[in-house]
């Protein structure tokens, strides 16, 4: 299989700097479109290529850029590209990987970006304790303006882009692309109301394109190598390769790239070595902590967003958590509900106070103070919380989808708690 | 109009409003917290969740926020399925989880949003067993109140006092379940609207102080309507009454003027009317100076030896009514009678009415000025002097932002929408002032001149308008923006004292308005019945100095609620001292005139009478009593009938009740015919009955007093009003004068003011017609054209600029405690290079000289003064004989004692303190 994202990035990587990253066809893409392409070509070859975003919600890139308004359309001013790079989904680590060795495939998928969207500056927003990744970003762009790749008419070609690193301050809402854009202007990371979407009113309330790491990073082959190429890397109905990642208490966690389609069972024990000696696969997140889990039915299961999504959960970031037989799927709850808890920006009631109070009755059921009506408390909530639309952005709901999956699947695990013949012999969560 | 169908019931809606507007209107009961008639939806608390169906045969359909879904024609809804109910069960439910539930010792109780909404749900059995959050509060000045631990985090205090009100200093901190909102730090807050967070918050976190120190339950309160004495806009406000004390003021909505909100002078400025230096008796001043108490029949004779026979002039008032200024003119003859305003304002206000009764552009109410999308603001300094004005022109500014809204699609009440795309896009203001003001801020242009400047910049402003050659970039630059807008308005005013202001800002409009028929110009006055006491001025009535000059003259003085000690110079106040003339005052409070007095008379205040004040704009608008004055006070339209029925003249006589004044004020004068339709009168019924001022659970009537007396008294009656202090009667469409408080089954809070509207922040259901004292023919403002571009500055003087203070520069609130805390010392107003050339800094003293005196006032810097310019508080007993315009020495005061900072209260250890007790 051909590696594309990583194909800089050897097994005990080194950071790629700009000649070694040119020296493998880098900048070729950005060349080529200068050359070659206008922005509207290079719309129509990323919607062509059916790329979906990598962020985890996985909405096709070409379409979300179809939004912007271009030419007359657009009101004079500033255009923003955003590099969405604040990695804070529980269980991933994708993103770092992509910024810390190879800074300048990053760059050049902002800069074909920024090219075919017509923005003028772009920010990368990244979770401020990758400091390696911050500094090693800093650096390719200081390479980048001295080669005129950034800065003003790059390569003669009449446009201009200037980009800025700024780390975030944290807050695992700063992920959520309007939470981002409101922490960027210096206000509260308090998501907005949509409509109106970013790419109409986003930042400095300027069209606006939030894009995450690895997306913007498949962009650069996208235009250099064409959406025919991409659509031929994936195995199933989606395109392109993807980073999956395992963690959990498998023989081999890490992060692996793979055609899209790739089958869970594949995942899990070829690249991850399958579960440690003595333990069962239980269930998996299949991408990060805001999806429903998935259980070992799942295992052949190709890694595509429809499949995942048809199997009631989300691909999302691709980085799955595995939960073995000795753990309390109730702890691991717990705990996944008091990280979305904690991390709730306050905004709207059914997340600031819901996710508390789903905490709490959480607690009492895992330290064996369990009720029966608690179950129905969390059916309860699971509706109250989860639905889309119930609340201002998409954290609650994420975080219920643990909860109501782990009802689905391990229903017993909770009533055994209550009734005080269950155990969570390795604790998922502090007690 | 386009339909929406509500659980199968067809309603009617306004195009482009939302459905929690719309359901409001169609009288049906949706929850709601963030959403706010005046600041729009941001959709945080998510209790007006209803189900939005896609189409008849969508039967689960979606929940959606009511305030965040605009409302399309044929679209559908249920607020009754069970989805939705459950939905906004448990979204009270969770902001119930760490609420202290402490409702009896809340003073929100009873008035509260969140007590309406939770019965409005239904949610009563709590499944939450864990531990509630509590908070740290804060020390917030002495008006506001914080309990934190009662926040339901809907966002509205910091929506309005940052977002609505440009304050800087609050706002909301932390995340999550933990979101507190308070200041950085412990410390008065700095907004002058800060006390709208009592209203505005929708349960008892902020809460007005001075109110818990006396405080009743709002279903105890005797309310009446009533108009704001503060400043001269004429807010409409609910003065409640209980024990004979004023307990609290509240916003009364007015569609025209204030909305849902008043300053914090307005609502917190009338404390006075208890204070313990209330003239109760009618005292008869004694040989050594001191003053006995006298009955009232033994005040009357005594004040008839005076009366009759002799010359007697009287001095009317700009803060009293209008009924008693003009019974004083009619009882003694226009020759007799001077309105009391003092010179320099009598002739700037003539200039002003004259101004607005010939413009030829439209005088604005302060609702239309929220329309302007451009603002030129000439010399006043609104904020201090009419600051709900202020606060209009706040919003106007935005309306660029509203305007970017519009074209991109986005509702005006998208509230954090409209914010992020339009971003610092403001309309444009322009300030020309000589100091620092609260809006520049939101001002595109600030041009910081002198009054001299001012008026040429203005006149020259107006000639470039017509097409003149005007080089200057300032001028050209306001000329381009005011040329290039729709809703141009100009806004002066007399507080910069400086009459040549005045005439070129009537310039400016009138010339704009020759091309754009929409320009507006607003003037502001400083006190709430300027505008009264100057109309009823005319060309045989005498100024104030002429009273002076005639005093020998003159047998006796009749002073109407006022201290001339504000309005004379010293060498006139010490003429009228040395005078033989006896002088009988009316007055409210204690203070120097009453000193120089004969006799005075305990007046009822403005919450224990009634009386028509005319506003800024020549609107006449009606107070009610609130209460019964207590003693012998009388509201002083009654004293001067008695003093008038001492002698034979029966001018006026048959004078029986207060309408009878009206009537005759109505029929002396063609510009007085419709003062008679301000209000109905006392024999207004409605469905038969008086108008009750108290509430319908009004508790202990009957036993309120028992500890002073075992016996029932009767209820007082009030036989000049349409009001009765009964809780029988209907507070339920009637005419929007007549409404004391707001309440309606089930919204207990002043969220209930929606049930008085005609649709939800709309017009009165049942308005009272508008009667405008002064209506322009149109012919427009001529005046000559002045230059005093010769006037340079001179060496080593400084000229005073008037420095209007919303707390301090108003007599009556000036008595309030709260008020003169927040006032603090008179001042002189530097900037930072102006001070350094003085050798002082902030807090320091300087000796102000002029040709007669000098005295000693704290240095307070500022950000911009005008150049060779030096303001000083207005006001103020130490800065009273100040001239504005006149020149002055200034040189440090070498023997000032710096006053020490205010130590601030905390339930904390503060630092400050802390290190004190370390470090002694």
């Amino acid at each position: 299989m051909e590696r594309v994202l990583t194909r800089n990035i050897a097994n005990d990587p080194k950071p790629v700097n700009l000649m070694a990253y040119e020296a493998n066809e880098g900048y070729q893409g950005l060349k080529k479109a200068i050359a070659e392409l206008s922005p509207l070509d290079c719309e129509s070859i990323v919607k062509d290529s059916k790329l979906r975003g990598r962020g985890g919600a996985g909405f096709p890139t070409g379409m979300k850029w179809s939004f912007v308004p271009k030419g007359e359309a657009c009101s004079p001013g500033h255009k923003y590209l955003v590099c969405n790079a604040d990695e804070m989904e529980p269980g991933t680590f994708k993103d770092r990987l992509l910024m810390e060795f190879d800074p300048h495939q990053l760059i050049e998928g902002m800069i074909l970006s920024a090219y075919t969207l017509g923005a003028d500056i772009a920010y990368i927003f990244i979770r401020g304790e990758y400091v390696v990744s911050i500094q090693r970003l800093r650096d390719a762009i200081v390479e980048c303006y001295e080669k005129n790749y950034l800065g003003k008419n790059i390569l003669g070609s009449g446009f201009s882009l200037e980009m800025y690193v700024h780390p975030s301050a944290g807050r695992y809402i700063c992920g959520e692309e309007t939470a981002l854009i409101n922490a960027l202007e210096g206000k509260r990371a308090n998501p907005r109301a949509k409509p109106p979407f970013p790419q109409v009113s986003g930042l400095w309330g300027r069209p606006t394109i939030v894009n995450n790491v690895e997306t913007l990073c498949n962009i650069t082959h996208i235009i250099h190598r064409g959406a025919d190429w991409f659509q031929t890397l994936g195995r199933g109905e989606d395109s392109g390769t993807k980073l999956f990642g395992v963690s959990g208490k498998v023989n081999n966690p890490g992060c692996w790239e793979l055609p899209m389609g790739t089958p869970v069972r594949e995942i899990i024990e070829d690249c991850a070595g399958g579960m440690q000696p003595g333990l069962e696969l239980k269930g998996f997140l299949p991408g990060g902590g805001s999806t429903d889990f998935l259980t070992s039915d799942h295992l052949d299961l190709a890694m595509d967003y429809n499949v995942i999504g048809a199997a009631g959960s989300r691909m999302g970031t691709g980085t799955m958590i595995i939960l073995d037989d000795q753990t309390c799927p109730v702890g691991m709850v717990l705990n996944l509900i008091r990280f979305f808890a904690q991390e709730s920006c306050g905004f709207c009631t059914p997340c600031r106070d819901g996710l508390p109070w789903t905490r709490q009755v959480l607690e009492d059921i895992y330290n064996g103070r369990g009720r029966k009506e608690d179950l129905e408390t969390l059916a309860y909530q699971v509706k109250y919380i989860g639905g889309i639309g119930n609340t201002h952005c998409a954290l609650a709901p994420g975080a219920m989808e643990p909860l109501q999956s782990a009802l689905k699947y391990f229903y017993s695990d909770f009533e055994k708690l209550i009734e005080g013949s269950g155990s969570h012999k390795l604790n998922g969560a502090r007690g | 109009m386009p339909k929406v169908l509500v659980d199968g019931q067809s309603i009617e809606v306004n195009e482009g409003e939302n459905l929690l507007e719309a359901c409001l209107n169609a009288g049906l009961n949706l929850p709601y917290f963030c959403w706010h008639p005046a600041m729009g939806s941001v959709g945080s608390c998510r209790q007006c969740a209803v189900v939005q169906y896609q189409s008849e045969e969508d039967t689960t359909g979606r929940i959606v926020m009511g305030c965040m879904t605009q409302v399309k024609d044929g679209a559908r809804f249920s607020l009754d399925t069970e989805n939705a109910t459950q939905f906004r069960e448990a979204i009270i439910e969770s902001l119930m989880l760490n609420h202290p539930h402490d409702c009896p010792v809340c003073s929100e109780g009873g008035e509260c949003h969140l007590q309406d909404m939770t019965v409005m749900v239904g949610h009563r059995d709590r499944r939450y067993t864990g531990k509630k959050n509590t908070h740290r509060n804060q020390y917030l000045g002495p008006l506001i109140h914080h309990e934190m631990n009662r926040c339901i985090t809907c966002y509205r205090c910091e929506r309005f006092y940052k977002d609505y009100a440009g304050g800087k200093d609050f706002g909301a901190q932390a995340s999550r379940d933990r979101v507190f909102f308070g200041r950085q730090k412990d410390g008065i807050l700095e907004s002058e609207f800060s006390g709208n967070l009592v209203e505005v918050c929708p349960t008892g976190v902020f809460t007005d102080k001075p109110f818990l120190a006396k405080f009743s339950r709002k279903w105890d309160l005797q309310s009446a309507p009533s108009i704001c004495f503060g400043c001269a806009v004429g807010c409409n406000t609910a003065p409640g009454e209980r024990y004979g004390q004023l307990k609290r003021i509240h916003n009364r909505y007015n569609y025209d003027i204030n909305g849902y909100f008043i300053c914090d002078r307005g609502r917190f400025g009338a404390g006075y009317v208890n204070n313990a230096e209330r003239i109760d008796f009618a005292g008869l001043r004694e040989e050594e100076g001191s003053f006995s108490a006298i009955r009232q029949d033994n005040a009357l004779s005594t004040a008839a030896r005076w009366l009759n026979n002799k010359r007697v002039v009287g001095i009317g008032s700009p803060r009293a009514s209008l009924e008693p200024n003009f019974l004083l003119k009619h009882w003694l003859g226009p020759t007799n009678f001077s309105s009391g305003l003092s010179d320099s304002e009598a002739s700037a206000i003539e200039k002003l009415t004259k101004i607005l009764s010939s413009t030829t552009a439209n005088v604005p109410s302060v609702r239309q000025m929220e329309s302007a999308d451009a603002i030129l603001i000439l010399g006043e300094d609104v904020s201090n002097t009419a600051p709900r004005i202020a606060l209009a022109l706040r919003q106007a500014v935005r309306n660029e932002s509203f305007s970017m809204a519009e074209a991109a699609g986005i509702p005006k009440w998208q509230d954090a929408a409209v914010r992020n795309l339009g971003q610092d896009e403001l309309s444009p203001l322009v300030v020309v002032t000589s100091s620092e003001s609260r809006l520049d801020d939101v001002a595109s242009h600030i041009y910081c001149l002198n009054p001299d400047e001012i008026a040429d910049f203005g006149f020259s402003l107006a000639e470039k308008l017509n097409g003149g050659e005007i080089e200057d970039e300032m001028v050209c630059t306001a000329a381009d923006i005011l040329l290039q807008a729709n809703r141009p308005l100009v806004v002066s005013g007399i507080s910069g004292s400086h009459p040549d202001i005045l005439s070129s800002a009537a310039m400016v409009a009138d010339t704009l308005s020759m091309s754009n028929k929409d320009t507006m110009l607003s003037l502001c006055v400083p006190e709430s019945n300027s505008m009264g006491a100057a109309l009823l001025r005319d060309q045989n009535t005498l100024s104030l100095t002429e009273v002076i000059e005639q005093l020998d003259k003159i047998d006796t003085l009749v002073i109407l609620e006022n201290d001339l000690s504000r309005r004379l110079g010293k060498s006139a106040l010490q003429k009228l001292a040395d005078s033989k003339v006896d002088i009988i005052s009316l007055d409210v409070l204690e203070n120097d005139t009453l000193n120089l007095s004969t006799m005075v008379l305990p007046a009822a205040s403005f919450a224990e009478s009634e009386g028509t004040l005319i506003n800024f704009e020549g609107r006449a608008q009606r107070y009610f009593p609130v209460f019964e004055p207590a003693n012998e006070r009388l509201p002083s339209w009654q004293w001067l009938v008695k003093l008038a029925s001492l002698g034979s003249d029966e001018k006026l006589s048959g004078l029986d009740c207060f309408d009878d004044v009206v009537s005759l004020l109505a029929s002396s004068a063609e510009k007085w015919s419709e003062i008679d339709k301000v209000a109905p009168g006392q024999a207004f019924r409605d469905r038969g009955q008086k108008l009750p001022s108290q509430t319908h659970r009004y508790s202990g009537r009957t036993a309120m007093n028992a500890s002073v007396s075992v016996h029932e008294p009767p209820q007082p009656k009030d036989n000049e009003t349409a009001l009765a202090y009964s809780m029988e009667g209907l507070n339920r469409d009637q005419p929007s004068t007549l409404s004391p408080f707001v309440w309606s089954p089930g919204w207990n809070s002043n969220h209930s003011v929606q049930k008085f509207q005609s649709k939800v922040d709309g017009p009165h259901k049942n308005p009272t017609p508008n009667v405008m004292l002064i209506s322009s023919d149109r012919e427009g403002f001529s005046t000559a054209v002045k230059s005093h571009k010769s006037n340079g500055a001179k060496k080593d003087k400084w000229t005073l600029i008037p420095i209007a203070c919303i707390h301090g520069s108003e007599e009556l609130s000036s008595h309030t405690k709260e008020i003169s805390e927040l006032a603090g010392n008179a001042f002189v107003a530097l900037t930072e290079a102006g001070a350094n050339a003085l050798n002082v800094s902030d807090g320091d003293g300087l000796l102000v000289i002029d040709d007669i005196d000098e005295r000693s006032l704290e240095v307070r810097i500022v950000d911009r003064m005008a150049d060779g310019c030096v303001g000083f508080s207005v006001g103020f007993e130490e800065t009273l004989q100040l001239i504005p315009g006149h020149s002055v020495q200034l040189t440090k005061d070498a023997n000032w004692v710096r006053s020490k900072p205010l130590l601030i209260a905390t339930d904390g250890a503060s630092e400050a303190s802390f290190g004190e007790n370390l470090y002694g």
